[in-house]
């Protein structure tokens, strides 16, 4: 039999669930987030409550017994979602605390894992770095909408903040429904309603500034007039730009 | 702003200035500051590719597409007949800084035509990079083009404000320039190149004693050179390109093949081909020039003046110099790993780590990432089942491309995966 630790998905909720894997120490247990969980009559259900003490003291030890390099490594993989993420990561930590190297050592199955995880994450937030698209809203917020294929806002947040330090902007993952809001001093996760007309270009004239149409209307021909056709590849282009990305990029609109 | 008008000189000024392919948005130290816009102090950022494949990282464009000279190679020659367009300088500095806001480019890259003199033309592209900085706030990367004759005071200026400074070369040998260029001097290009070289080095010592030197073109400087517009020799161009990197400290030099823009019968007609194959292996050249520690006597001189397409250049030298192989790979140093055909830089640092622990055998090769159809010819390690019999270098070239993977067949079939920012050449 097999207990099933089932938290809300969050990181916080995920070293929660390891503190209580060191506190209750199990035979045999799957930390499983609740969107995931599947009902098995054979496994024991427990509900991890997020508990932001338990999990600052994993984060703590992470830290401190494995290093920071560990913590930062397991964060960005805990980021890519992929289901067995808990599994590998709870592996890792343990393999930490008992000592063992878990950033280097590619003889062993987990650390390779969590090298690819955290490869893929990291492939993703420099695509987002890249292919992210303000445009000017009537609130003199810059607004992106995003849709990838990991988690990495949190990442992304920092190079913006840098960037825009003078502008407010808002980066909205429609996936996860949240996004990072920079108010000129610091950013904070926001949730919102968003309206579902707002890529139609009936309304935009409603929520963008007259202007941004315009830029947007020169970015495009930007885009068209810079391409040399004698030279066309369009095999390389979408390796670049792959197609799924296309869908908020002003360059690619119609 | 008047929209409609904008958008014409921007379609007329980016046209072309598209043909320049120095894109690179990287190697600046410029943080944001004050809380400014703008940042460039990391890695350059690709914001989207062109159907052809090629980055598009800054804002390119020519501020003016009038030119008093008559550049046979040029679309923007004074004897070409096209729509003319001049921005104004504010109207740069706009669309500079509202492409920037919407995360759109890492920065702009400003070249011009030639209108009045070089230095009234410098003069304006300076302004507009002076405006970004200082009215703008603007941290962003700016690449600005000198103009072939400018003024020494007017390059120490734009250093002050742009983070890369370049003159094209344009045509790699003197008699092709006369020939295609005649309003142009060589020297006319390196002056303001060995102001630039100048003003980096005093800044470099000057920066050491005071810390509050203004920093001076920070990414350093470029230059550019169109490829098989005169029948030059790949000597010719690598050699040229040589003496750039030592006596100017160039950052880059980047290779363009020519683009047949004009009926004019000193250059190749319109509709042939852009050698693209050519320009690759130029590419794969300079980065065993820069990384690889090869000198340029090495890779192309009396014997051997032009590169072969078939294979790359590092290929093509090791069959040259068989001599130098088998390389033990767990004995030989740095340099000579360097030169194992299918070895890259960072295979032979993996290689220089791993043999401190154990003796390395065909596996480990394998598993470090060697591309092992090429390398097996010319290396031997600690495994038994290697043998090295003496083949011929034709023999070795037929075995070696009857069994490359597709990606290199592909490669000769002039499907080129090369214009990757021009960043990621690779030669192993
Ligand atoms: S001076 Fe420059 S812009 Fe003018 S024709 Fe020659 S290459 Fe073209």
């Amino acid at each position: 039999m097999i207990d099933q630790y089932i938290y809300d998905g969050t990181f916080e909720g995920f070293l929660t669930s390891v503190f209580e894997v060191y506190d209750r120490k199990p035979t045999r247990v799957k930390i499983v987030s609740e969107r995931l969980v599947t009902v098995n009559f054979f496994d024991e259900e427990h509900t991890i409550y997020t508990d932001q003490a338990k999990s600052d003291r994993v984060w703590k030890g992470i830290e401190d017994k494995i290093g920071k390099k560990a913590g930062n490594l397991i964060y960005k993989a805990f980021l890519s979602e992929q289901s067995d993420r808990e599994q590998v990561l709870l592996r890792i930590i343990k393999k930490g605390f008992k000592g063992e190297n878990v950033t280097d050592n590619f003889a062993d199955i987990d650390v390779l894992r969590l090298t690819n995880l955290v490869k893929i994450v990291g492939r993703e937030k420099h695509r987002m770095d890249a292919f992210i698209r303000f445009r000017l809203t009537k609130d003199n917020v810059y607004f992106a909408e995003v849709e990838p294929d990991f988690d990495t806002l949190p990442l992304n947040a920092i190079h913006f903040k840098n960037r825009y330090s003078d502008q407010k902007w808002l980066i909205y993952d429609r996936c996860r429904n949240y996004g990072i809001f920079y108010d000129l001093k610091t950013v904070n996760y926001v949730q919102l309603e968003i309206s579902n007309d707002i890529n139609s270009s009936l309304a935009a004239p409603f929520y963008f500034t007259h202007d941004e149409m315009h830029y947007q209307d020169l970015w495009k021909n930007y885009f068209k007039s810079t391409n040399i056709p004698s030279r066309k590849n369009m095999r390389l282009h979408l390796q670049h730009v792959p197609k799924r990305y296309w869908k908020y990029l002003s360059e690619k609109q119609p | 702003m008047n929209f409609e008008r904008i958008k014409e000189k921007l379609n007329i000024l980016a046209d072309a200035a598209k043909y320049d392919v120095s894109c690179s948005s990287s190697g600046s130290k410029r943080a944001n500051k004050n809380k400014g816009l703008g940042d460039s102090s990391g890695m350059g950022i690709c914001h989207t590719y062109t159907e052809d494949g090629r980055c598009v990282s800054l804002l390119k464009i020519l501020l003016t597409n009038h030119c008093i000279f008559d550049c046979a190679y040029c679309v923007t020659r004074k004897s070409n007949d096209v729509k003319r367009a001049a921005f104004k300088v504010q109207e740069v500095v706009d669309l500079t800084i509202n492409f920037y806001r919407r995360n759109y480019i890492e920065g702009l890259f400003l070249s011009s035509g030639i209108f009045k003199n070089a230095d009234y033309t410098m003069e304006r592209l300076v302004l507009v990079a002076k405006k970004l900085r200082l009215e703008e706030n603007f941290n962003g990367y700016i690449h600005l083009k000198s103009i072939p004759g400018a003024s020494d005071e007017l390059m120490r200026e734009a250093g002050l404000y742009a983070d890369r400074l370049s003159v094209n070369i344009e045509i790699p040998t003197e008699q092709g320039l006369k020939l295609l260029a005649p309003d142009k001097k060589r020297e006319d290009f390196i002056k303001p190149m060995r102001k630039v070289k100048n003003e980096i080095i005093q800044y470099k010592s000057e920066k050491k004693l005071i810390k509050s030197t203004p920093i001076y073109a920070p990414a350093g400087q470029s230059t550019q050179m169109i490829i098989g517009a005169t029948g030059e020799t790949d000597a010719q161009i690598m050699y040229t390109s040589a003496y750039f990197y030592k006596e100017f400290q160039m950052k880059r030099v980047y290779y363009s093949g020519y683009i047949p823009i004009s009926h004019d019968e000193r250059l190749p007609s319109i509709g042939t081909d852009v050698p693209m194959l050519r320009e690759n292996r130029l590419y794969q050249t300079d980065w065993l020039l820069r990384f690889y520690g090869f000198s340029i006597q090495e890779l192309l001189n009396k014997e051997h003046p032009n590169l072969e397409t078939d294979i790359d250049p590092k290929l093509s030298w090791a069959l040259r110099n068989l001599q130098h192989f088998p390389v033990d790979v767990n004995h030989a140093d740095r340099r000579l790993l360097a030169r194992i055909p299918g070895v890259g830089m960072r295979s032979v640092d993996k290689i220089i780590n791993a043999r401190r622990y154990r003796k390395l055998s065909w596996e480990h090769l394998k598993a470090i990432g060697i591309s092992m159809n090429r390398a097996q010819y010319f290396l031997v390690c600690a495994s038994s089942q290697f043998e090295t019999k003496d083949r011929t270098a034709a023999q070795l070239k037929s075995l070696i491309m009857g069994t490359s993977s597709s990606k290199w067949r592909g490669a000769y079939n002039s499907q080129l995966n090369l214009f990757e920012s021009n960043a990621n050449v690779t030669v192993s």
